[in-house]
Order: structure tokens, then C-alpha cells, then sequence
């Protein structure tokens, strides 16, 4: 491997190249582990549902888990209205945990420590919310952006925050899953590094602390797939339940 | 000045932030303890509201930290 912490984000070429207009659409790596998140989720959930017994088997346990966890979720910070979007938020929340996941396995590649894929992620998220928010409540959603309570006259600078931080959510929700994994990795690497250059004699302090940082990172991985989601859903209650 | 050494400084100045989300999440943890020792049967019920504090104050400081790698590499 390189010595160049920053290595490990690049994305290869897998196979030939192939081409769109003047638009690469070659296979990678990054698309390798993609389809590798999506068939493990896949393959839990269809090995997990297919003898459904009274007492669950360890693969089913983990399906059924997964399945209350996201649906207590939602219905906790949307409340019943958004129970349609349930499959929406619950393959969100998978497929970023598994993403996160696999980038923890050792030279495993991380889907979502690159800025395009989970601002893609978040960009649908908002345009969806965006969209919904327009079906429902035609141009009243637009009080979205007009606190009730506030002064007449701090109004306008209200509404210009409101909306800036309104059309801010996407950056600030896909940066925030970005920052975490590519920060987290590029720290373990770091120390990764310090282990060989510190050599046998010194080199087990940052051992013992790249250990302890990857429970650390795990938990992260979770942590930020989890806070992914439970923003949809926040979103989400905003746009069906205008001022509650 | 060298305009390398400008970007050495300027990096370490945003990775500053850092400081911030150190306090943010010590605060919100002592907050939750403080919390969860007076009344502890209402504990489990805010440790999600924990989590998502913890992750929302890391991030804040991570932005800080991107700022950083762009000054560093995309420049």
C-alpha cells in the first residue's frame, strides 16, 4: 500500500473502459462496492424472510431488528403520515450502514467518503421532501419558511434565513456523512502509519490506539447511517406535518 | 509570504474548529449524565436524542476539518 493516507479514497478502473459520449462510465471499484452493500442487504433479507418461524433464526433476528428498529424510527419523528415512505428511508438506512460497513473492512474500499455519491444521496432526499411538501400542502408550504410568533418586523431577515437554511440541507446533510467517514479513515491510516515507522519497540501505543479507534469508527459507521436517516425523517415531518 | 507555507497555516487555523465539537460533545455527554443521574428511569428514552446531539456536534467540527483537506489538496 502507499504511504499516502489519501491513497486509499482513489478510485481504480476495473476492467475495460467504457464510454458514454464524452462521459466515463467505466466499472470501479467504487461501483464494485456498491453492488457488493446492496447485494449482502439483498441476500440478509431474502435468507432472512424466507422461513418466517415463530422463533427466529439468527439471520432473521437480524432482519426483524433492522425492520422495527427503522419503523420505530420513523414513527417516532414523522409520526403515522410517512409510514408510506418507510421502504424509502429503510433501504436509505441500509444501504448506507452496509456502505459504512464494508469500508471498515481492511482494504475494502469506502462508497460514501466520496463527496458525489452521498450528495447525490441527499440530493434526492431534498428534492423528494421538496416535492411532497408541494403535493401536500400546495403553495401553503411555503409557511415553512414563516416562523409563527416572531416579531413583524425581524420578518424579512427571518424568512432569508429560513430559506437559506432550508436550501443549505443537502450540503450540510451529505458533507456531514462525508466529513465522518473520510476524517475516521484518514485518521486510522495515520495511525496505521505511525506503527511501522515507530518500528517494534515503540509501535504498540499507536497499535492499541488504532484498535480503539476502530470501535470507534464502527460506531461512527452506525451512528452516521442512523443520523442519515432520522434527518429524512425530520425533513420528511416537515414537509407532512406543517407546524404541528 | 510563501504561498505553501500560507496554506500550511491556513489549514491549521480551520482545523481549529475542532476544539469547538470537543466541547460541544463533552458538553452534551456531562449534560445527558447530569441528566440520567437525577431522573434515570427517563435515561433510555433520550439516548437517541444522545446519539444524534453527539453526531450533529462532531460534524459541525468535521466541516472544519474539510476545509482543511480542500486547502490542502484541492487548491
Amino acid at each position: 500500500m502507499a504511504t499516502n493516507p489519501m491513497a486509499q479514497f482513489e478510485v481504480h478502473r476495473i476492467g475495460p473502459e467504457i464510454r458514454l459520449g464524452s462521459i466515463d462510465i467505466s466499472f470501479t471499484n467504487s461501483s464494485l462496492f456498491m453492488i457488493i452493500s446492496s447485494l449482502a442487504i439483498l441476500l440478509i433479507f431474502s435468507l432472512g424472510s424466507k422461513k418466517n418461524s415463530l422463533l427466529p433464526s439468527k439471520i432473521q433476528l437480524l432482519a426483524e431488528l433492522s425492520y422495527s428498529f427503522v419503523s420505530k424510527m420513523i414513527s417516532d419523528t414523522a409520526g403515522l403520515k410517512a409510514k408510506p415512505y418507510f421502504s424509502f428511508i429503510f433501504s436509505l438506512f441500509m444501504f448506507v450502514l452496509f456502505c459504512n460497513m464494508f469500508g471498515m473492512m481492511p482494504y475494502s474500499f469506502t462508497v460514501t467518503s466520496h463527496i458525489i455519491v452521498t450528495f447525490v444521496l441527499a440530493f434526492f432526499v431534498f428534492t423528494g421532501v421538496t416535492v411532497i411538501g408541494f403535493m401536500k400542502h400546495g403553495l401553503g408550504y411555503l409557511k415553512l419558511f414563516v416562523p409563527s410568533g416572531v416579531p413583524t418586523l425581524l420578518l424579512p431577515l427571518i424568512i432569508v434565513i429560513e430559506v437559506i437554511s432550508y436550501l443549505s440541507r443537502p450540503i450540510s446533510l451529505s458533507v456531514r456523512l462525508f466529513a465522518n467517514m473520510l476524517a475516521g479513515h484518514t485518521m486510522m491510516k495515520v495511525f496505521g502509519g505511525f506503527v511501522i515507522s515507530l518500528g517494534i519497540v515503540g509501535g504498540w501505543l499507536p497499535l492499541s490506539f488504532s484498535v480503539a479507534l476502530t470501535g470507534l469508527e464502527i460506531l461512527v459507521a452506525f451512528l452516521q447511517a442512523y443520523v442519515f436517516a432520522i434527518l429524512t425523517c425530520i425533513y420528511l415531518n416537515d414537509a407532512l406535518n406543517l407546524h404541528h | 509570504m510563501e504561498l505553501e507555507a500560507a496554506k500550511m497555516i491556513g489549514a491549521g487555523i480551520a482545523v481549529l474548529s475542532l476544539a469547538g465539537a470537543g466541547i460541544a460533545i463533552g458538553n452534551i455527554f456531562s449534560s445527558y449524565l447530569t441528566g440520567a443521574m437525577r431522573n434515570p428511569s427517563a435515561a433510555q428514552k433520550q439516548f437517541p436524542n444522545l446519539l444524534l446531539g453527539f453526531a450533529l456536534a462532531e460534524a459541525t467540527g468535521l466541516f472544519g476539518l474539510v476545509v482543511a483537506l480542500i486547502i490542502l489538496f484541492a487548491f
